[in-house]
C-alpha cells in the first residue's frame, strides 16, 4: 500500500482544486443565503466542468467518464469536499450504480448520464425504512410486459435537478432462516412517468441549495425493460456499487476538515487575547494537534478503503471504519475550530457554522453511524459464531 | 505552423520559497509548477493550433531543472503536443540575456514559426527576455499583446499600452508576449493528464544546442522588504469622500 501520488494524482488533485477555489467557492455565500443555486450557475459550471474534463470523473472512459480509479477519485472528491454539495454535486458522479445497465439502458441513461445530458438520483429511504432497507413499503408487481408501482420515497437528493430515478422497491418476498423477507429489484423511471409525482422534502438544516425530495408513486407503470440489473436483485446490485458512495461521504468531509483546520489555525496564530497569541495558550494548541491527529487518521483509513477498492480487495469494512471515522472527525473538527474562534465561530460571516451544520447529515445519510458499527463488529463477531 | 511556447517551471508560490544561503538562488523542489504566467501563452498557442488544424503544432520550450517536470506536464495535460526540457548544470543562475540565447537557439533548432511568451516570469521578473529573443533570432517582436488574431498569414494583435491599446501587425516567424488575461486559460483535462507521461519530452544541453554558456552574474546579498507602512484610517462623517479625494490627489492619481 503505497499513497505517495503519481505525478497525474497531483495534477489532477492541482486542477480539481483550482476549479474548485476559482468556479465554485466564489458562489458559496450566495448559495448558503438563499438556500438555491442562481439560475444559469448550474448550466455554467457544468459546461466549464464538461470542458475541463473533470465531469463523470469516476465513470469508464469508454463511456466518456474520466475512468479515474477509487484512490484516485479519493483524492477528487477530497478536493471536492471543499465546497458544499450544492455546488460540488454540479460536477456529476453519476452513481455507479449504472454499470448495471445493459442493453439499450446504455444508450438511454448511462451513457447521457455521463455526458451530462441527463442527470440521475437514487431512491432507497422511506418514511418507515431508513437503516431497515428490507421494511420497505414501495412495491413493483408485474403485469404483462410492466410494473406497476405504489409507495413512497423521502429524503431523495437532488432528485429536483434529475432526470430519472434509480429507485429500489419491494417485489415480494422470500423465506430465510430469520422469517420472510422482502425481495427488492431497483428499476430505471424517468421523470413525468404518469403516477410519479415529485414534491419539495424537508428544510434540512445541512446543504443549503441541496434539497431532498418525496416521490410520490401512485400507480405507476414503468415497461419491464427498465429492471437495473435483475429482477429480486437490487440488493446484489447495490452491494456490488453502493460501496463507493461511503467513500466518498468520507473523502468529502476530509476536504471540509481541512478548510475548518485552515481557518481555526490562522486565527490561533493572528487572534491576540492576554497579550498573547491564542496559539500560545495550551487549551487552543492541544485542541488543533488533536483536530490534525484526527483529519491524518481519517484520512489515512479512507485512502486505505479506496486503495484497497481500487485493488478489488475492499471489504465492507473497509469502507465503514473510513466512513464513520471521518464522518466523525468532521463534526469534531468543525466543532472545535468554533470553539477556536470563539462566538464569531458561530456567526455566518464565516463558513465554521456551515461546516459545523452541513456534516451534521454524514454521520446519518448512507448508513448511519450507528449501521456502520454494526458492519464493523459483525464481521469481527461472524468468524467466532457471535 | 510550428508554435513553441516558452513555460518555466518554478515552485509553487503557495509554499515559501527558500534561498540557498551562499547563493542565493532560489532552492528548487523536485515538484515545480508551471508559472501561472505561462498559461495565457499556451492557452494562445492552443486556440491557434484549433484554428489552423491538423497544420499546425503546439511544442513547449522550458529552460529549467527538470525534477519532476510536473510543470511541464501540466501544459502538456492543457493539449500541448511535446516539449522540448533544456536542463543543464552550467545554466544553473543563467541571466536574462543567457537564458535569450538558449531559447533562441532551441527555438530556431525547432524550426518555430511562432514562439509565444508571457511578459514576464514570477520568479525572476525580468522581463526583457521575449524581446531579446526575437532580437538574437532576427524576427519581429510583438510584445504586451491582449488580443491575438492569425490574419492573411501575418499575426495581428492589440498592443496593451498605458493609455489603451495600440494594433501591431507582424510577419511570420515572429516572437509573441501575451499579457495575463489575453485569454481564459483552459483547464488540464483529466484525460489529458493520463495522456501527458506518453508525449514526448526532448531533454537537451546548451552543447547541444551549440551554446557556450557564460554566467556572469552572481547575486551578492539579499535583503528583507521593509513591511508595509500601516495605511491612514479616516473616519466617514458623511464627507469622508472628500478626504479620500485629496488623498488620490497627493500621490497625483487624479
Amino acid at each position: 500500500m503505497n499513497f505517495d501520488l503519481t505525478s497525474e494524482q497531483k495534477l489532477i488533485v492541482q486542477t480539481t482544486r483550482e476549479f474548485v477555489k476559482k468556479e465554485l467557492l466564489p458562489h458559496e455565500a450566495e448559495v448558503e443565503k438563499n438556500d438555491h443555486v442562481p439560475d444559469g450557475l448550474v448550466e455554467s459550471i457544468k459546461a466549464k466542468a464538461i470542458a475541463a474534463g473533470i465531469y463523470a470523473p469516476n465513470m469508464p472512459e469508454e463511456y466518456g467518464g474520466g475512468g479515474l480509479d477509487s484512490f484516485t477519485m479519493a483524492l477528487v472528491e477530497r478536493e471536492l469536499g471543499a465546497a458544499g454539495y450544492a455546488l460540488n454535486y454540479i460536477i456529476a458522479r453519476p452513481s455507479n450504480i449504472l454499470m448495471a445497465c445493459e442493453g439499450d439502458q446504455i444508450e438511454r441513461y448511462l451513457i447521457p448520464t455521463i455526458t451530462g445530458e441527463r442527470y440521475d438520483c437514487l431512491a432507497m429511504s422511506e418514511p418507515d425504512a431508513g437503516s431497515d432497507v428490507r421494511g420497505m413499503k414501495c412495491t413493483a408487481v408485474r403485469d404483462g410486459d410492466e410494473y406497476v408501482i405504489n409507495g413512497t420515497k423521502h429524503f431523495i437528493s437532488h432528485a429536483d435537478m434529475a432526470d430519472y430515478v434509480i429507485l429500489f422497491a419491494a417485489t415480494g418476498e422470500e423465506e430465510t432462516a430469520r422469517g420472510p423477507k422482502k425481495r427488492i429489484t431497483a428499476f430505471l423511471v424517468d421523470m413525468g412517468t404518469p403516477g410519479f409525482e415529485l414534491v419539495p422534502g424537508y428544510n434540512a438544516v445541512s446543504n443549503k441549495g441541496y434539497h431532498n425530495s418525496i416521490l410520490n408513486f401512485d400507480d405507476c407503470r414503468i415497461p419491464a425493460g427498465n429492471v437495473l440489473g435483475e429482477e429480486h436483485k437490487g440488493f446484489d446490485v447495490a452491494n456490488e456499487w453502493l460501496g463507493a458512495t461511503r467513500l466518498q461521504v468520507a473523502a468529502i468531509c476530509l476536504g471540509r476538515a481541512r478548510r475548518a483546520i485552515e481557518l481555526a489555525t490562522e486565527w490561533a496564530a493572528s487572534r491576540e487575547q492576554f497579550g498573547q497569541k491564542i496559539g500560545k495558550f495550551q487549551g487552543v494548541s492541544f485542541k488543533l494537534a488533536d483536530m490534525q491527529t484526527q483529519y491524518d487518521a481519517a484520512e489515512l483509513l479512507t485512502f486505505r478503503a479506496a486503495w484497497k477498492d481500487s485493488e478489488g480487495t475492499m471489504t465492507d469494512s473497509d469502507a465503514a471504519m473510513a466512513k464513520v471515522f471521518a464522518t466523525e472527525m468532521c463534526q469534531f473538527v468543525t466543532d472545535e475550530a468554533i470553539q477556536i474562534y470563539g462566538g464569531m465561530g458561530l456567526m455566518d460571516d464565516l463558513p465554521l457554522e456551515m461546516f459545523w451544520r452541513d456534516t451534521r447529515v454524514d454521520r446519518i445519510w448512507d448508513g448511519t453511524s450507528e449501521i456502520q458499527r454494526h458492519i464493523i463488529s459483525r464481521a469481527m463477531l461472524r468468524p467466532l459464531g457471535g | 505552423m510550428k508554435i513553441v511556447v516558452c513555460v518555466k517551471q518554478i515552485p509553487d508560490p503557495a509554499s515559501p520559497y527558500q534561498l540557498d544561503p551562499e547563493s542565493y538562488f532560489v532552492v528548487r523542489p523536485n515538484d515545480q509548477v508551471l508559472d501561472d504566467t505561462d498559461r495565457y501563452g499556451v492557452e494562445v498557442a492552443l486556440q491557434l493550433s484549433d484554428e489552423l488544424g491538423e497544420d499546425a503544432s503546439v511544442t513547449l520550450l522550458s529552460m529549467s531543472p527538470g525534477g519532476s517536470q510536473q510543470g511541464i506536464r501540466q501544459a502538456l495535460a492543457m493539449g500541448a503536443d511535446g516539449a522540448i526540457l533544456i536542463e543543464d548544470e552550467t545554466l544553473r543562475g543563467a541571466d536574462a540575456l543567457t537564458t535569450s540565447q538558449i531559447l533562441a537557439a532551441a527555438a530556431t533548432r525547432a524550426e518555430a514559426d511562432l514562439l509565444i511568451a508571457g511578459t514576464e516570469s514570477t520568479d525572476g521578473y525580468t522581463g526583457v527576455v521575449p524581446q531579446q529573443v526575437a532580437e538574437i533570432m532576427g524576427v519581429p517582436a510583438l510584445t504586451f499583446a491582449r488580443k491575438v488574431e492569425h490574419v492573411d498569414g501575418k499575426l495581428r494583435i492589440e498592443r496593451q499600452t498605458q493609455a489603451g491599446y495600440d494594433v501591431v501587425e507582424g510577419a511570420l516567424p515572429a516572437v509573441l508576449s501575451v499579457t495575463s488575461g489575453v485569454v481564459e486559460p483552459r483547464y488540464p483535462t483529466f484525460k489529458g493528464i493520463m495522456q501527458a507521461k506518453s508525449k514526448p519530452v526532448e531533454t537537451l544541453t546548451a552543447a547541444d544546442l551549440g551554446v557556450t554558456a557564460k554566467v556572469s552574474q552572481k547575486i551578492v546579498s539579499v535583503e528583507e522588504v521593509e513591511g508595509r507602512q500601516a495605511g491612514d484610517i479616516i473616519e466617514d462623517d458623511g464627507e469622508g469622500y472628500l478626504r479620500i479625494i485629496e488623498k488620490l490627489e497627493e500621490v497625483k492619481v487624479v
